[in-house]
């Protein structure tokens, strides 16, 4: 068990470092597309959510499983479709950037 | 072969993401980028899919499409001037949903079967103290991101500061989630007691969100929404350990350490800590900032004030959280226009914390089709504004006030502001003389080059619009 979690640790840490890596310089027109797009990224819990939902039968876990799957799934695809129209909004001087 | 398929296709969905988070900032691959993570999500429920082999589709398909088609409606439907809201809210469902996944595990592994023992016993080290962290952080996730939500789109009042003092208030409730926390993951023994402790948690840590969010005031939910959207990654990633899945962790970490980059640029942008802005008992020093009396203080009409614009040769607008109440982005841009067209040259000063989230002014004017070239951030407009005639203030406040360098005792003392006094003339449009905001007072608007418009900006801004026009037909 310990060696699982040290995996996890491993992951973590050097996601944290790519995360901080890569968003060094954001220019602030993109503050808040970076923003919903990242919160629809944290959607990833949707994944988990499909272990949970994944018996048929009319349990709690499955109740609460449905129920993660729903907000992950409203988290997910408002999240990446609100980014998309906020981006495609986004114009240069002159040319539509979409 | 699908047992190292499906870890293959996480980490494809991992690479994804990142290449995707890193499309986002920049401007000429945000669209791409955004639609890279989305790729990415797909992988990793396909994957997902492959790895769960034979399913019950039921609760699976009716959780998914009720979630996807609120999620698009929402999406589709809701105007640019509630983004703030709307990522807030989006922000909450994303954190409920990691508490609710880490639930549900308690429940299929040991509350259904009646496994006797701990949570510590039956999931190790790893699945019992992040189960309890995701839990934590994600009901505190939701339950901040419902108040912000709330208290953005007007639905909730409530003075900031009410709650007194915060930082022991908050501090019990800490507390309070870390003792349930334990209780769930090492003392509770059997399936009973865990199922009460779980609940004792979630309960816990939603009041917890609750009260930390509620007391913080508007200008401040820029560092709140920011704050939200890191944590709502934390609890996706504490959720990952439970599940022992890599792509849950390193998507979680990703979005944890933008957002926490983010939280710091709106910090450093208002020259505040972070545990200022969570714990302070802010706007205690708003009474000891001087008189909060306006003297000398004159009011214009707009046909006065188009009479100054008309001569300006270089115009700088300074966009604010007010500009969103009246939504007159479109009228801005008008009014701009028109300005361009007499050959006027125009540009937008947009201070970091205008308006209620990070670039909230941004996608206003992006929606109103501003050329984001015409959007100057402080630092540069600062110098500027020596050589500007004309700065129109519409519906700000805070980011122009001279208190924040001048006035120690000022609550906002430090944070940087926009010098718009530099120039040669001033236009305040801004419904009252009312405070807003803990009570402070701007010197601003008694300067002499100052001149204040009372009106809701898109109302003024069509008035100035129409008498422009009035004199342009005149010459």
């Amino acid at each position: 068990m310990m060696g699982a979690l040290l995996v996890g640790l491993y992951v973590l840490v050097l996601a944290v470092f790519v995360g901080f890596e890569i968003i060094t310089k954001i220019p602030p027109t993109l503050h808040t597309p970076l923003m919903s797009g990242a919160n629809a990224i944290s959607g990833i819990t949707l994944v988990g959510a499909l272990y949970a939902a994944r018996s048929g039968e009319a349990r709690v876990s499955s109740i609460l499983g449905a129920l993660a799957l729903a907000l992950a799934a409203i988290n997910v695809v408002g999240g990446f479709l609100v980014t998309d129209r906020m981006l495609g909004m986004f114009r240069s001087r002159g040319k539509k950037t979409s | 072969m699908t047992a190292s398929l499906v870890p293959l296709l996480y980490l494809v969905s991992a690479v994804l993401f990142i290449v995707g988070l890193k499309g986002l900032t920049k401007v000429r691959s945000a669209r791409r980028g955004n639609a890279v993570a989305a790729l990415a999500m797909l992988v990793a429920i396909v994957a997902t899919l492959l790895d769960l082999g034979t399913f019950d589709l039921r609760w699976i398909l009716i959780g998914l499409t009720a979630g996807a088609l609120i999620g698009l409606v929402a999406a589709m439907k809701v105007e640019m001037t509630a983004m703030p809201e709307m990522v807030a809210l989006f922000n909450g469902c994303g954190g409920g949903a990691s508490a609710l996944v880490a639930a549900a595990i308690f429940w299929v592994d040991i509350i259904e079967p009646g496994l006797p023992g701990t949570l510590f016993e039956s999931l190790g080290a790893a699945g019992s103290i992040t189960g309890f962290l995701s839990i934590w952080i994600g009901a505190v996730t939701l339950s901040g991101s419902v108040v912000a939500f709330l208290k953005l789109s007007g639905r909730l009042k409530g003075r900031p500061g009410w709650l007194r003092p915060r930082n022991v208030v908050n501090g019990l409730f800490a507390l309070a989630a870390v003792g349930a926390g334990t209780w769930v993951a090492f003392l509770a023994d059997g399936a009973t007691e865990l199922e009460t402790a779980t609940v004792v948690l979630a309960a816990v840590s939603l009041i917890g969100g609750w009260l930390l969010v509620h007391p913080i005031g508007g200008a401040d939910m820029p560092v709140v929404i920011s704050l939200l959207n890191s944590l709502s990654g934390v609890a996706a990633a504490a959720t990952g350990f439970v599940l022992g899945n890599n792509v849950l962790i390193i998507a979680g970490s990703l979005v944890g350490a933008s957002g926490l980059i983010l939280t710091q640029i709106m910090c450093r942008a208002m020259n505040r800590t972070l545990l200022n802005v969570l714990f302070a008992d802010f706007g205690d020093g708003a009474a000891g900032g001087g008189s909060s009396e306006y003297e000398n203080v004159r009011s214009f009409s707009p046909e006065e004030a188009a009479l100054v614009l008309e001569a300006a040769e270089r115009v700088s607008i300074v966009p604010g959280y007010g500009l969103a109440v009246a939504q007159a982005q479109h009228a801005t841009r008008a009014l701009a226009d028109l300005l361009q067209a007499r050959g006027c040259e125009v540009t937008y000063a947009i201070h970091p914390v205008a308006g209620r989230m990070p670039g909230h002014m941004n996608v206003l004017l992006a929606e109103a089709d501003v050329p984001y070239e015409q959007l100057i951030e402080m630092d540069q407009a600062n110098p500027e504004f020596k050589r500007t005639d004309v700065v129109l203030v519409l519906g700000a406040n805070d980011v122009v006030n001279p208190a924040a360098e001048t006035d120690r005792g000022s609550p906002i003392f430090g944070m940087p502001i926009l010098h718009v006094a530099d120039a040669g003339t001033v236009i305040v449009v801004k419904r009252s003389l009312s405070p807003g905001y803990a009570g402070i007072k701007n010197e601003l608007f008694e300067h002499d080059n100052t001149m204040m418009i009372f009106k809701d900006a898109k109302e003024a801004l069509q008035e100035l619009i129409a008498e422009l026009k009035e004199l342009t037909a005149a010459a």
